[in-house]
């Protein structure tokens, strides 16, 4: 379960109800900012309003942006408590099916409140990466994983650390755009090792 | 189009067509001009015209319980004046003791002079299929009336400034099972998601260009969208629950991103993918 920090907003928008709003702090700022969003959205679908509630990783890069750059220390920090969060594969298998993870790298859908949530999310890879030769609509939002296993070697050293990556991209990089699949229910066990054998199978189009 | 379809944040289609020299292989340059070219052609005739009229027409009739027209509606430059006003929207109106946008504004016009329930007047926001949108009707015609208006929101009003900063903070609230804030696909210089070029909105000319292309007829749905539908539908594409049409938050974030834009000359209702 993530570490709720609903306590504190609530504190932090009692304070800041009391304060002009004439010189307001960043933290008065961001408890207004949550207080005024749960007033503003309304539960749909599958979509309920504590998805605006924020754990310790989502306020902390909330918090540091644009000018204020996040502190060594915190980053450590968030860092440590995202890898002790990763749940591994029984029998280190790590490996699926890469067929299967170019489908699921392939789809946008899942969790929207306009989804069906019994149906199985994909995780869009494609959306922000470079995977393959052969598909061309990629984004530019994280590196470019054409050639992932081919270049850092068919390891399964290498094979585990794609899994985390994917389970938990913030255990790695404190901030990092990418969704954690695993951590936060988006993928299931298999969906990431097929997404790892995407990445890994030396037989995958990503390694070609 | 269900690749297209089904990236994530896609707004502010067509915004920054700049960033795609960035792009380096051979292939996807192809792709991009191919893109461009399809572009220019669309801008050639904008069914946006036909929301326009309409929205003129709204504007005029005898509408509500009272009977009235909007024409003496109060936009922020005085009643009646629709020239030039979308422009400096959104602004703090005494008489509602409120920040409103154009949406909300609209609202309160049809509460105060036409007689509707607030409901009534927040009733189908957002055309669909068989389903007309009065609301995108008037946007359109309003917006319209500032094309070539430099954008000039002010934030000198404490409250103006209260919504720009708490609209900021709101720009960057990561939360939901993805992680995901406006900024992470609009906090970024040069990024694309999919083919989609992503403005980076913290900056000023990438948000000139960006919001001052919306509203936009969507060639993909058929329907002139505004600035809320914008907003609402990039926060189900964030997996956020759904925003309230008019909310102070979605009031909050928009005065952030047009006060980012002032400077830019306004030009839309546009015509996107």
């Amino acid at each position: 379960m993530r570490t709720r920090t609903v306590v504190l907003a609530t504190l932090g928008v009692l304070v800041a109800a009391g304060c002009a709003t004439m010189g307001m702090s960043d933290e008065e700022a961001e408890a207004k900012a949550t207080a005024m969003m749960k007033a503003s959205f309304k539960a749909s679908g599958q979509a309920t309003l504590d998805r605006i509630d924020q754990d310790d990783m989502q306020k902390m890069c909330s918090h540091y942006v644009g000018d204020k750059k996040m502190p060594k220390e915190v980053a450590e920090r968030l860092e440590k408590q995202q890898q002790a969060l990763i749940k591994y594969p029984a029998g280190d298998k790590y490996l699926g099916d890469w067929q299967s993870g170019e489908k699921i790298a392939q789809s946008g859908v899942g969790k929207q409140f306009s989804d069906d949530p019994k149906a199985p999310s994909g995780a869009n890879c494609y959306a922000c990466h470079q995977l393959t030769k052969t598909e061309v609509s990629f984004g530019t939002i994280g590196p470019s994983l054409y050639n992932f296993g081919k270049t850092r070697g068919f390891t399964p050293e290498m094979q585990k650390y794609a899994y985390s990556k994917v389970y938990n991209s913030q255990a790695f990089s404190a901030c990092s755009n990418m969704p954690r699949f695993g951590q936060n229910g988006i993928l299931t066990e298999q969906q990431i090792k097929d997404v790892v054998a995407l990445l890994m199978d030396p037989k995958s189009p990503v390694n070609q | 189009m269900n690749r297209l379809a089904g990236a994530i944040c896609t707004i502010f289609a067509a915004a920054s067509i700049g960033t795609w020299a960035q792009f380096e292989t051979s292939t996807s340059r192809t792709t991009v001009q191919e893109i461009e070219r399809y572009r220019e052609a669309l801008a050639d005739g904008n069914p946006a015209e036909l929301w326009e009229a309409r929205g003129e027409a709204l504007w005029k009739e005898k509408r509500g319980p009272k009977g009235a027209t909007l024409e003496q509606c109060d936009l922020g430059r005085g009643p009646g004046v629709v020239k030039g006003a979308y422009a400096q929207l959104p602004k703090y109106f005494a008489d509602t003791n409120k920040v409103e946008d154009l949406e909300s504004r609209l609202v309160t016009c049809m509460v105060t002079l036409q007689g509707f329930t607030p409901e009534q007047a927040k009733k189908d926001p957002f055309g669909g299929p068989g389903k007309k949108s009065n609301i995108e009707a008037l946007v359109a015609y309003v917006t319209a009336a500032s094309r070539g208006a430099p954008m000039n929101v002010s934030i000198t009003h404490p409250r103006e400034e209260e919504a720009y900063e708490i609209g900021k903070r709101i720009f960057f609230h990561r939360g939901g099972p993805h992680d995901f804030s406006c900024a992470s696909c609009h906090g970024l210089d040069n990024q694309r998601i999919r083919l989609q070029d992503l403005p980076n909105l913290t900056r000023t000319a990438d948000a000139q260009r960006a919001y001052t292309s919306w509203p936009a007829y969507r060639v993909s749905q058929g329907e002139v969208r505004s600035f809320q539908w914008r907003l609402y539908d990039c926060f189900r594409q964030q997996r956020f629950p759904e925003l309230e049409f008019t909310s102070d938050a979605s009031v909050a974030l928009t005065m952030f991103l047009a006060k980012n834009a002032n400077g830019g000359v306004f030009n839309a209702p546009s015509i996107k993918r």
